[in-house]
């Protein structure tokens, strides 16, 4: 187990480096750079700004710059459009609030969605399955942007119960819409495929057997189906989490949070190289991470699965 | 030497009746309206702001925080007109290349320091310093201040530039070519004053909150980036005791839809108003939905150059385009926030700029259809031989209306075939920038309130025309338009030539279109270039 825990994070460095010169390269290729603006600079100024930031450089020795910089210095560069501030910064002040409205959507989307396809599943064909099926179906239809100016529509504008937006340090009033917004599709791509899982579980000889020798419901489900049912949802989960840490654009545009969503969909728009490259590895990292926490969890989960 | 006081002073007369003296105990001094006991005004803006650094600042939204954190040399009132800041007054030579400002005393940096004339000094050559590389080093040049692109481009050292302080209170510039309306330019951020010593401290890191020194009326206390920021009265500005509002607050709120929502829930004092939607706010809400000129234009520009196509070249065929587009559909029906229709490239807003008669603005729609229609047939396009082009734009609900709107107007006037290409911001600049388009969406706000900001822009070898536009006789008439005292007659008949040429077809003049809180006092809705100033606000109690 820690020899393939050591296997796999070697193999992790020419991925998250694949990945960083793969984006390098493709970034430049996209039309337009950080300093095309409505407004052309004369060459001379823009031959200034180019020489700050060494995009004067050839190409591969802005990447060795940008290389050296990071294993040497753990220095991802400074923004181009936020003149004030580096990407260290930005991922600094972004991230904690990217991975706390992400965790507790994680959190909040993984319990109600695995109860509610649990239960679904147990009451198979009764209203409790329809009602569950029925949520389920309605939260995947609801998108985060769609969700977004529902939310506040509700909740600021009729209501008057909760602010429209901001962060404020993470304060509880400030957490509530986009957690909801964000968790809820989830939520039932969650409920659905647990539900489909566990009726397949439930289908199959050893539960068959469990029941046969007697053991009360209770300990079929919780020691013997739930196990085999997560193992799918777990799958699905990795990704999610994933993509929930990272923030998100939709809510970083209609909650105004200011997580690292904003940041990275802006500098894709801005062409903030150093910003989107950054922002690039740290989600390259979490994914390499975060998948192998996935196969360790099959492990625990399926204990056919040996490393 | 002129003296230029008489300006002043009535600048600063007409500045003082509504933003003058009003102190905490609840009337304003000039209005005797009842204030409100919470002085905090909470305003909306689209996009994290890039800097607040003056130097350094390139968006409008940042450039709005540095007039309340830094004052330059001279400010504008609630008209646009100049009035002192930390210059008293000025005074110019004969030939206008050599600007005098003397600065007040009681200037004061937010630490205590006093404001001099060497922060200025030191703020112009940071400017045009190659090692900032300020993306605004060329409004220095613009303002043409003696040695500004030499030093920018490395041939000179930065003591060369033509700024100097005499003594303390003492400014002198030194400008390469007569400029009469360089004091104007002196409100723009980038000329305002810098404090060397925090600068030499903190490198880049010296606009934190917990760092930055300013010498405005507010002062930065706290900045969480792409969330908001606060700024808090400064004790001691040297007009401090005239400043009513205590504390503005700036959200970023990317969605305008969501921005609005926040602010019928009270959330806000201020907020644009999306596209299509200003009749229904003013019918429900008249008191706070309100509309106002702006310096800016819409408009699209033929591709003139070798690669454009052989049709744009005839002027005819430009023309009868322009002719066809119902200018009245778009502001009326599209966009429906009190934008005024544009048939000359300069807007009517702007100052000592009268609107020259062009012929398209006296005819009807229906004969303005005619006349296109016989055009394009003399030009020799119709049925048998139609006219097609493509036209691009930059991703945006609005633009791409607009644009729908135009392509089916010359169909369905003039049988005219366009193929529409949406295109995200950057590769919509790259692809105008390099002439690779046939017809191509333009839009221009003012960098100063003069009409040279906008005809400019048409001078053959201005780097702005992207649409390569060329007529000898238009730029012999800007270029005199520099030097020349009286400019109307120079800039009507650029207007009658870019009438009778169409080498852009004007579309509309930008408006202001807010929702403004009815508690929010002495808004600048004349200020065309909407320079406003918190220190000039207050609130009403309600």
């Amino acid at each position: 187990m820690i020899a393939y825990i050591i296997r796999r994070l070697l193999a992790a460095i020419p991925t998250i480096l694949v990945l960083i010169v793969a984006s390098f390269f493709l970034m430049r290729f996209a039309p337009g750079g950080p300093f095309t603006s409505e407004r052309p600079l004369p060459p001379q100024v823009l031959a200034n700004i180019e020489a700050r930031y060494g995009l004067d450089q050839p190409l591969w020795k802005q990447l060795y710059d940008y290389l050296f910089n990071i294993i040497f210095h753990f220095d991802f560069g400074p923004s181009f459009k936020f003149k004030d501030r580096d990407v260290n910064d930005i991922i600094a002040q972004g991230f904690p609030i990217s991975f706390t409205y992400g965790a507790l959507s994680f959190l909040v989307a993984t319990v109600v969605g695995v109860s509610l396809g649990i239960a679904a599943a147990i009451r198979h064909n009764t209203w409790v399955d329809y009602f569950a099926v029925g949520l389920g179906i309605a939260a995947q239809a609801l998108p985060n942007f769609i969700m977004g100016p529902i939310l506040i529509l509700t909740f600021t504008l009729w209501l008057g119960l909760l602010p429209g937006g901001g962060w404020h340090g993470g304060q509880w009033q400030y957490l509530i819409m986009p957690v909801i917004a964000l968790s809820t599709s989830y939520m039932g791509s969650i409920a659905r495929i647990t539900r489909s899982s566990m009726l397949e579980v439930l289908n199959s000889n050893f539960i068959r057997t469990a029941h046969a020798k007697g053991l009360p419901t209770r300990t079929v489900i919780w020691r013997h189906a739930l196990k085999p049912t997560l193992l799918p949802v777990v799958s699905y989960l990795g990704p999610v989490f994933v993509y929930v840490l990272t923030g998100s654009v939709f809510v970083d545009m209609y909650f105004s949070t200011g997580g690292l969503g904003q940041a990275y969909g802006g500098s894709a728009l801005s062409r903030d190289y150093a910003v989107l490259l950054g922002v690039t590895i740290l989600y390259g990292i979490l994914t390499v991470a975060v998948n192998l926490l996935t196969d360790l969890a099959y492990a625990w989960f399926d204990p056919k699965i040996r490393f | 030497m002129h003296k230029h006081t008489g300006l002043l002073i009535a600048g600063f007369l007409s500045s003082t009746v509504f933003a003058g003296a009003a102190l905490a105990a609840g009337t304003h001094l000039q209005t005797g309206e009842a204030l409100a006991d919470d002085q905090t005004f909470t305003y909306r803006i689209l996009d994290e702001h890039s800097s607040v650094d003056p130097q350094v600042v390139e968006d409008v939204s940042g450039a709005e925080i540095v007039r309340d954190l830094f004052e330059g040399l001279m400010n504008q009132d609630r008209d646009g007109n100049l009035v002192p800041g930390v210059a008293t007054g000025f005074t110019t030579n004969d030939a206008k290349d050599v600007y005098t400002f003397t600065l007040r005393d009681s200037a004061k940096w937010s630490n205590g320091d006093p404001v001099l004339a060497s922060d200025f000094v030191y703020a112009w050559k940071r400017a045009v310093d190659p090692e900032l590389s300020s993306p605004y080093a060329w409004f220095m040049e613009l303002m043409s201040i003696e040695n500004a692109a030499a030093i920018i481009a490395g041939e000179k050292p930065l003591d060369d530039l033509g700024v100097s302080a005499i003594d303390d209170h003492t400014l002198q510039v030194r400008l390469s070519a007569a400029l009469p309306y360089f004091p104007q330019m002196t409100t723009h951020s980038t000329t305002f004053p810098a404090p060397q010593k925090v600068i030499e401290t903190h490198g880049n890191a010296w606009t934190k909150p917990e760092n930055i020194v300013s010498n405005g009326a507010y002062i930065l206390t706290e900045h969480l980036p792409q969330e908001r920021s606060v700024r808090e009265r400064n004790p001691l500005y040297w007009d401090n005791e005239n400043t009513i509002v205590e504390k503005v607050v700036a959200l970023v709120i990317n969605d305008e839809n969501v921005a609005l929502t926040r602010y019928m829930a009270g959330e806000l004092d201020r907020t644009e108003v999306p596209a299509g939607q200003f009749p229904r706010l003013q019918k429900e809400h008249p008191a706070e939905a309100i509309s106002f000129p702006r310096l800016c234009s819409y408009y699209y520009t033929f591709n003139l150059s070798e690669d454009g196509p052989e049709a744009f070249k005839d002027p005819r065929v430009r023309q009868a385009l322009s002719l066809a587009v119902d200018r009245k559909i778009i502001t009326e029906k599209i966009l429906a926030g009190g934008q005024p229709e544009a048939y000359t490239f300069a807007p009517e807003a702007t100052a000592g700029f009268t609107v020259p008669e062009v012929e398209m603005s006296a005819m009807t729609q229906s004969e303005r259809d005619s006349l296109a229609k016989e055009l394009l047939a003399e030009a020799g396009y119709g049925p048998d031989n139609p006219l097609s082009f493509n036209m691009i734009y930059n991703t945006s609900e609005s633009h791409k209306k607009i644009a729908v709107a135009l392509g089916q107007m010359w169909k369905q006037k003039l049988g005219v075939q366009t193929d529409l290409g949406n295109l995200e911001w950057k590769v919509f600049l790259e692809t105008r920038g390099n002439q690779d388009f046939d017809l191509a969406r333009g839009a221009w706000c003012g960098d100063y309130n003069e009409a040279s900001t906008f005809l400019d822009l048409l001078q053959s070898n201005s780097g702005y025309n992207d649409g390569k536009y060329q007529n000898d006789r238009v730029d012999a008439l800007l270029a005199a338009a520099k030097i020349s005292d009286n400019t109307t007659k120079l800039y009507t008949e650029v207007e009658q030539i870019l009438a009778q040429e169409s080498p852009i077809i004007p579309i509309y003049h930008y408006a202001g279109v807010y929702m403004m809180d009815s508690d929010v006092g002495n808004w600048p809705v004349d200020n065309v270039e909407q320079n406003w100033y918190s220190k000039n606000l207050y609130k009403i109690a309600e």
